[in-house]
């Protein structure tokens, strides 16, 4: 069993996020991302069959495919939530798929959006959380990740330099990204240094900005993918995978569960990282990417650090990565920071990436995650010539 | 004394002995009868092996900063009195816990030997803390 091209990616919308959300709501901008996708794929609403949809932190709901597919007005053979934190719009891809090869349904409309509503962070849903994490003020996802950051310093020797260069270069991507919530203006590592620092060793610039925004992704059999319009992005590889949920009782901190999915993901594909022409790598923080290139294997466990600094991780550089910017630079409107991702990956093996376009992209390496370093979602897609 | 503002522990049926024993100041652990794993926190099966055989221990108290972070701007207003250290302390006996480190944030170190304090931060309620050992 493998869904190695069963199915593709045939058409992308997203929006460019705004900071303060207005008179907006969530399933408002579900409404204009999937219509602008629809439309993308060259297809009419009555062609979508599958639905698989991101719960909105700001209009949270149990029993919620129906009732957005109801707002949508789709009618559909597959429908479900897919709950996996900022792994869930590549987790989406998959799932897509494998409805798809399981003759279920032809067309999946993935989407995700939602509302940055200013002020208090919520406290922890999960009652382990309440009661083991909350009382000491771990809280909200920055505390895990600079932990994380404290750990590989001390463990590989990673430095703050080494972390801001993540940041600059994805800057310097964004800057050609219309889209982009951050790019009016070129960082260098200094810049990032000298942001706050809001908690050790973490800066202002390496911490994702919430906004609020949308985004989908149409996922099609490879009949329905014939008649796109777009050339069809196929999938040619997934794995996931999970070992905890808060970073405390992860088995290593610093090593992540993002190692397996990836093996799996490229195992399914037959390829392997140096075969890709883009990364994709989730980024919440700075130190997200760097462990993310090292457990996925695109250079050796602790030396993340090293190769963010001889390589050039711009749209123009020896390895592009985050081309879109990244969420650093495009915003994270919820759970569609982390489609961001995907559909960056999509519109250049497309070759719709405009000024920032990598010549030739044919391969790319995606990968979602959720929570704190917990759920890890990772892909491999493909333009076949 | 002001009122005490932030998240409080709302013990379970599963992790009530573990807050009684901090009220006396002790920290206990759940330990498996089947592997030996000691468990933190509370669970009703052994997440090592699955066993129902879990007893409580009183443990030593001592450990090492495993990693932490000085929260200098919480994401949460009931922590506004930032900076606090967060840290994950690794247990002598194996296992790893959230908790604070009661000591300048510039005296905090990755490696750092640390021992178990409490602080009762109501008439109801002792948090498991550490200090520099
Ligand atoms: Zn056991």
């Amino acid at each position: 069993m493998s869904l190695k091209g069963k199915a593709a990616a045939i058409g992308i919308g997203e929006l460019k996020p705004v900071k303060e959300p207005g008179d907006l709501t969530a399933l408002g901008l579900m409404a204009q991302v999937a219509a602008e996708a629809i439309a993308d794929a060259g297809l009419e609403k009555k062609d979508i069959d599958g639905f698989l949809v991101g719960v909105p932190f700001s209009d949270p709901g149990m029993i919620y495919p129906a009732s957005a597919a109801e707002v949508l007005g789709l009618n559909v053979r597959m429908l479900n939530q897919v709950d996996i934190g900022g792994a869930s719009p590549a987790g989406m891809i998959w799932r897509a798929a494998a409805a798809i090869d399981a003759g279920m349904c032809s067309a999946v409309l993935c989407i995700v959006a939602d509302l940055n509503k200013v002020g208090d962070q919520r406290p922890p849903v999960i009652s382990v959380q309440r009661e083991f994490e909350a009382p000491y003020g771990n809280i909200g996802a920055n505390c895990g990740y600079a932990m994380i950051a404290h750990r590989h310093m001390h463990e590989y020797g990673t430095t703050a330099r080494q972390m801001a260069k993540v940041a600059v270069d994805q800057r310097t991507s964004a800057l050609k990204n219309p889209l982009a919530t951050f790019n009016d203006k070129a960082l260098t590592i200094d810049d990032v240094l000298n942001s706050r620092m809001i908690v050790d060793p973490l800066h202002l610039y390496e911490i994702v900005s919430p906004v609020s925004g949308g985004a989908a992704i149409i996922v099609a059999s490879p009949e329905v993918a014939k008649r796109a319009k777009n050339p069809p992005i196929w999938l040619l590889g997934a794995g996931e995978y999970a070992n905890h949920s808060t970073i405390t009782y992860a088995p290593s901190i610093t090593e992540s569960p993002i190692k397996p999915a990836a093996a799996a993901a490229f195992k399914m594909a037959g390829l392997q990282p140096k075969d890709m022409d883009i990364a994709c790598p989730y980024d919440c923080y700075t130190i997200t990417v760097i462990v993310t290139l090292e457990d996925a294997g695109f250079c050796k466990k602790g030396e993340g650090g090293p190769f963010v600094m001889e390589h050039d991780l711009t749209y123009a550089g020896d390895f592009p990565c985050n081309t879109h910017g990244g969420q650093l630079s495009f915003g994270q409107p919820g759970l569609a920071g982390g489609m961001s991702h995907v559909t960056e990956a999509i519109r250049q093996l497309m070759g719709r990436g405009g000024e920032r376009q990598v010549k030739g992209a044919a391969l790319g390496y995606v990968n979602g995650n959720g929570g704190i370093m917990s759920e890890q979602s990772s892909l491999v897609l493909e333009r076949r010539s | 004394m002001s009122e005490y503002y932030k998240p409080l522990p709302k013990p379970s049926p599963t992790s009530r002995p573990f807050w009684e024993a901090a009220r006396r100041h002790e920290l206990t652990l759940q330990r498996c009868g089947a592997c030996r794993a000691y468990i933190y926190y509370p669970r009703d099966r052994c997440p090592k092996c699955f066993s129902d055989k879990l007893a409580w221990e009183r443990v030593s108290g001592r450990g090492k900063v495993y990693s932490f972070t000085v929260v200098r701007r919480a994401s949460s207003r009931a922590f506004s009195d930032a900076p606090y250290v967060l840290a994950i302390v690794e247990l002598a006996e194996g296992p790893r816990m959230t908790s604070n480190i009661m000591a300048a944030p510039e005296d905090v170190r990755v490696e750092m030997p640390v021992e178990v304090c409490f602080d009762d931060v109501t008439p109801d309620h002792t948090l498991v803390k550490f200090k520099p050992a």
